[in-house]
This record gives structure tokens, C-alpha cells and sequence, in this order.
């Protein structure tokens, strides 16, 4: 069973959602952070980093002995990643999307792949009981993210167990990759104006996707009743509420669980991990 | 001209409500919402679109059934997994496709079309603060980098045409493309940061992508009453990182309720304690060096 976690937009509560659900399960879990390009969950799970990967992708590398600069390969290449004189070539690796057109077209074979680095996946354990933890940080200046989620996703838990994607906002690349594959995504909004905006978005992306789904309402009562309304037109359960309470606020400040504060959120939590049960496909759920 | 960029690493962190705060403050300037992905500015500036234009973004490979020989040359070339092969019939995963163009080219039926697609839309407008250029990506679509640098190039143009002398650019969330597409000869950018642990987080992440790309970089922090520990955390590592810490401002659910009535924060209530810290904040980054600075643009 993989769930995604996701927003149309971040500062809603995703990653405090993701942290509580997966510290309140009562089974294995692992937990995924493919915000690569802000991860925030360590800081509520403090996992114990226990291996780092990099990732990496081919870009090309050219021999001059071999080119004849024919200009093949800057023909072939859409994102102009290779520009070619009558005596020299020039490759942009931050522009290359490592589709391998140019090593594939190059009548010299003067093309061969050298490797990129994009950012590193790094996997450990939470000190709580059996859990697993995984996060892709995206290196500074550089702009491939579906590279990066992709492997920091190849960690999922095995077979039966339940994995916990906590997804990046927005609706385009990064959170199509996060969610793909997914058995169920969890939306979490607020109920203002720009909560209802951005869910609308998330909305037709994971029905784009085809993906079972439903919505959480965090900070119920700060806004209007609008999110509610929208919620019944579109046939979209709503999962749980988290109302606005200043201690959840200030927990969440200090890195802190809700569930470690408020005792009840456990319980809470597992409903709500049953709900998704009830609404996925009932094959994956573990017992 | 100048550009000031208001960015905060993630969203949800009052940027488009002190955008919108920050427009009244100045009798000419251009709006432009670079955050394309899940635009909102236009929530609460209700701009009355003047013009429309498509963004026609990359191509997406259509695999044509009846030129098809299926000898599985684009199945095995295809490095983004966007090819499906289904008893013998090869169709192109649009989700998948990177529009590289690989299958295109290397297909030796040459069955494989690959028409340029339409990825979203963008418009100009007149909103009460002044013009506004903004934009909106299809869901699920590539290229939003792209977008924002369409945008960015737009509010300029107009801006020089119009004789206005600043920019204020809502800029995306994250440190990927749309961002690092947000930021490039901006004048300066003001990173709003909450005081949790995750808003420090963010914060160091997109300083670190000022400084990567030499961008002056000031932080001002939203709801620094909820936790001033932490309120004190960002101003130690702002003086650290040479970031200018622009104010401070309290927790007011005057934002929120501005927000549901279409109003920003200072049409709402322009003597609550959130609205005086946001013109003292507006006062401190205009006097600031780089935005005195006139840009090549
Ligand atoms: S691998 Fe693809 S994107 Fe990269 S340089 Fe070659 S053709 Fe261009
Ligand atoms: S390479 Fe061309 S002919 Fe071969 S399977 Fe793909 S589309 Fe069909």
C-alpha cells in the first residue's frame, strides 16, 4: 500500500499529516520525503541516517579525436544541451534531460555519458518501532527533480508494508512523479481562498492520474465554509479535520509530533488510516 | 528598474498575502505572479484580464497507429519509460513523455509525430494596484521554468513601455526550476520565513540559492510571535549569512479574513499591528542598497 501526501501547495499541513499518520500506525512503515527540493519531515521524525546515494544522471561527453562535427547531436537534442562549431563542441549538462539521443545518433560514436551528480537520497531508521525512513535533497542550482523522487521512491517498503510519500506542492513534473504508482492520495488543504484555489488544482491532477483520493481539512475554522462546499460538489470524502488549535501550531513549530502532545490524534490518525483502506483498493491494505 | 522577488522556499507562508499587502504601498508598479504552478495573487488582486496568450511549451510524442511496424525501436530508446507496448501495439505515455524527441527521430518508419502542445496559458491585466502579468500551467504540464521566465520578460517589457520603474514578483515555491527561473537579474529577493523548524529549514535553502547565484537576499518573519525561539534562530543565521532581517510580524488573522474578503491586508485593517509591520518592512527594503541600484534590463 503506498499513500501520497499531497497539497497543490505547501504550508498546508502535508508533512505534519505524513509524520503523525506514519507515527501512528500500528505496523511496519516506511516514510518517504520526495519534497526534494525543501524536505521537512526529518525534522519531526529525526531518522537516523544510515546510508547516502547519490544520484546521478548521464550527460554527454564528447570526444573531439572522433568528431567530425557533422552537428548530428546538436540536431537531436530539444533542450539544447550541445552546441557545435566547425572545430569544437560545447555540452550544457544543467540544460541535458539525459534522454541519450546523442549518443544514439552520432554516426563517430565520439558521444559517450559522463555522470552528473543531482542530489543524494539518504535512508535510515526513526526511533520508533519499526519504522523506516528515506528523503531526496535536490543540490543547490541544479533543476532535474523527477530524477531525484524517482530514486528516493525505488526505497519503498517491501511487498505487503505500507509506504507514506510525503509529495512536493504544485501540479506539474515533481508531484506527477511523487504520486505516480501510488495506491491512494490524501489531500491536504485550509479552508481560505487560496487552500480552495490550490486543491482544485490538486484536485484534477489526481483525477487526471486516475488515483483513489480524499481531503483533509487542517486548521478548520480559521477560514470559510467554501472548502466544505466544494468538497460535497466534487464527491470528495473528507477524511478528518484537524482544527486550528495554537498548541498543534506551537508543537509543530518546535519540531514536535501532535500525537506526542494531544493523545487522542493517535487514534484519530488510525481512523484515519482505515478510512483509506475502506476507499483503496482493499488488496493492498496490510491487516 | 528594479525587481524585488518575494520568494519563501515553500508555500504557505503568508508570500502572496505580503505581496498583496506590499502593492497598495507604491502609486506605480507592476504585479507579476511567478508562481505559475498554483498561481494565487490573482485571488485577491481580481484582475481584469486584458490579454491572453498560449504558452505553447514542448512537443509530446503521438505515435501513429497505422505507420506503425512495432519493431519496438522507440520501446527500447525511450529512457523515460513513456512507451506502452500492449500485444503488439506501441502508444506513448503523455504523463511519461520528457518530449525529447529521441523516438522521433530514431524510428525507422518514421511513425511518430510530434506535435507542439499547448501547456498553459498567460495573461496581462489591470488590477486597482496597477498591471499585472500572470500565467497559469496546465495541470500536469513541463516547462513551468520556462513559464516563469516568460512571465518575468513580459512584466518587464510592459513595466519599461509603461514607464514603471518597479517589478514585485510573487516567485514560486521550492529551489528548483521555476525559482532559480524567478530570481535570475532580479534587484533583490525577500524570503518570508515562519519561526518553526521547517521555516528554517526552507529559509537556509533558498538564502543558499540567493548567494549561489549572487542575488541580495533580506528575510522578513511571518507569525514571529508563535515561537520566538525560533524567531530568534532565523535572525542569528540571517546575520551569519549577511541576510538583512527586513521585520518582523505578529500572528494576525487579519490576513486570513482580509483573504476572504478580496481585500489585502491593509484595504482590510490598515492600523492592526500585522499592517503597521508591513509598511515598516516595505520602508526597510526599498531603502536598501540593491534596490536603489538601477539594473541592465
Ligand atoms: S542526452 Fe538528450 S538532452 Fe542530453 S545532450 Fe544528448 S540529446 Fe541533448
Ligand atoms: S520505433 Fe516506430 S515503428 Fe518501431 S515500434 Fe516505435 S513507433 Fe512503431
Amino acid at each position: 500500500m503506498i499513500i501520497s501526501i499531497a497539497s497543490g501547495k505547501g504550508g498546508t499541513g502535508k508533512t505534519t499529516v505524513a509524520a503523525n499518520l506514519a507515527a501512528s500506525l500500528n505496523q511496519p512503515v516506511t516514510v518517504l520525503d520526495c519534497d526534494v527540493e525543501e524536505p521537512n519531515l526529518h525534522l519531526f521524525l529525526h531518522p537516523e541516517i544510515q546510508s547516502r546515494e547519490k544520484v546521478i544522471a548521464p550527460v554527454p561527453e564528447i570526444d573531439l579525436d572522433r568528431c567530425t562535427f557533422c552537428k548530428k547531436c546538436m540536431d537531436i537534442c530539444r533542450f539544447n544541451a550541445i552546441a557545435v562549431t566547425a572545430n569544437t563542441v560545447v555540452t550544457f549538462p544543467e540544460l541535458c534531460h539525459s534522454c541519450g539521443g546523442c549518443t544514439v545518433i552520432c554516426p563517430e560514436n565520439a558521444v559517450t555519458e559522463k555522470e552528473r551528480i543531482l542530489g543524494t537520497v539518504e535512508t535510515g531508521t526513526v526511533p520508533l518501532p519499526d519504522m523506516n525512513f528515506g528523503q531526496g535533497l535536490l543540490d543547490i542550482g541544479q533543476v532535474m527533480v523527477p530524477p531525484v523522487i524517482r530514486q528516493v521512491k525505488s526505497h519503498r517498503a517491501p511487498d505487503q508494508g505500507i509506504t507514506l510519500i510525503d509529495a512536493p506542492p504544485g501540479t506539474s513534473c515533481p508531484v506527477i512523479a511523487a504520486m505516480k504508482d501510488t495506491d491512494f492520495v490524501v489531500l491536504v488543504t485550509e479552508p481560505t481562498p487560496f487552500g480552495l484555489n490550490d486543491l482544485k488544482l490538486a484536485v484534477e491532477t489526481v483525477r487526471l492520474m486516475n488515483i483513489p483520493h480524499g481531503l483533509i481539512i487542517n486548521r478548520a475554522g480559521i477560514g470559510d465554509d467554501a472548502v466544505y462546499a466544494y468538497a460535497k460538489e466534487k464527491n470528495l470524502p473528507v477524511l478528518m479535520e484537524i482544527p486550528y488549535d495554537k498548541a498543534i501550531a506551537q508543537a509543530y513549530s518546535k519540531g514536535d509530533l501532535i500525537i506526542a502532545q494531544q493523545e487522542d490524534y493517535k487514534e484519530k490518525f488510525q481512523t484515519l488510516y482505515k478510512k483509506i483502506c475502506l476507499l483503496a483498493d482493499s488488496e493492498k491494505c496490510a491487516p | 528598474m528594479k525587481e524585488l522577488v518575494i520568494l519563501s522556499g515553500k508555500g504557505g507562508t503568508g508570500k502572496t498575502s505580503l505581496t498583496a499587502a506590499f502593492a497598495g504601498l507604491k502609486s506605480s508598479l507592476m504585479l507579476c505572479d511567478a508562481d505559475v504552478d498554483a498561481a494565487d495573487l490573482h485571488l485577491i488582486m481580481a484582475p481584469d484580464v486584458q490579454e491572453t496568450h498560449d504558452f505553447v511549451g514542448g512537443n509530446e510524442a503521438v505515435i501513429a497507429p497505422d505507420r506503425c511496424t512495432g519493431c519496438g525501436t522507440c520501446l527500447e530508446l525511450c529512457r523515460f519509460d513513456a512507451i506502452d507496448e500492449n500485444q503488439g501495439e506501441y502508444t506513448v505515455d503523455a504523463l511519461n513523455c520528457e518530449g525529447c524527441g529521441v523516438c522521433v527521430d530514431m524510428c525507422p518508419e518514421s511513425a511518430i509525430d510530434f506535435p507542439r502542445k499547448t501547456c498553459g496559458q498567460w495573461f496581462v491585466s489591470h488590477t486597482r494596484f496597477g498591471p499585472m502579468v500572470h500565467a497559469r500551467l496546465g495541470i500536469a504540464e513541463e516547462n513551468s521554468g520556462r513559464l516563469v521566465a516568460l512571465v518575468r520578460e513580459q512584466a518587464k517589457k510592459r513595466a519599461r513601455d509603461a514607464h514603471i520603474d518597479l517589478i514585485l514578483t510573487d516567485g514560486p515555491p521550492g529551489i528548483g526550476c521555476p525559482v532559480i527561473a524567478s530570481i535570475g537579474q532580479a534587484s533583490a529577493i525577500l524570503i518570508v520565513a515562519e519561526p518553526t523548524v521547517s521555516g528554517i529549514h526552507d529559509m537556509k535553502r533558498v538564502g543558499e540559492l540567493a548567494a549561489h547565484f549572487k542575488i541580495p537576499a533580506m528575510v522578513c518573519i511571518n507569525k514571529f510571535d508563535l515561537n520566538l525561539d525560533q524567531t530568534r534562530a532565523i535572525e542569528t543565521i540571517a546575520r551569519e549569512k549577511n541576510i538583512l532581517v527586513a521585520g518582523k510580524i505578529p500572528f494576525d488573522p487579519a490576513f486570513t479574513k482580509a483573504m476572504i474578503q478580496i481585500q489585502t491586508l491593509l484595504e482590510y485593517d490598515d492600523t492592526c499591528p500585522a499592517a503597521k509591520a508591513v509598511r515598516n518592512i516595505w520602508e526597510t527594503v526599498m531603502t536598501h542598497p540593491a534596490m536603489k541600484l538601477e539594473r541592465l534590463m
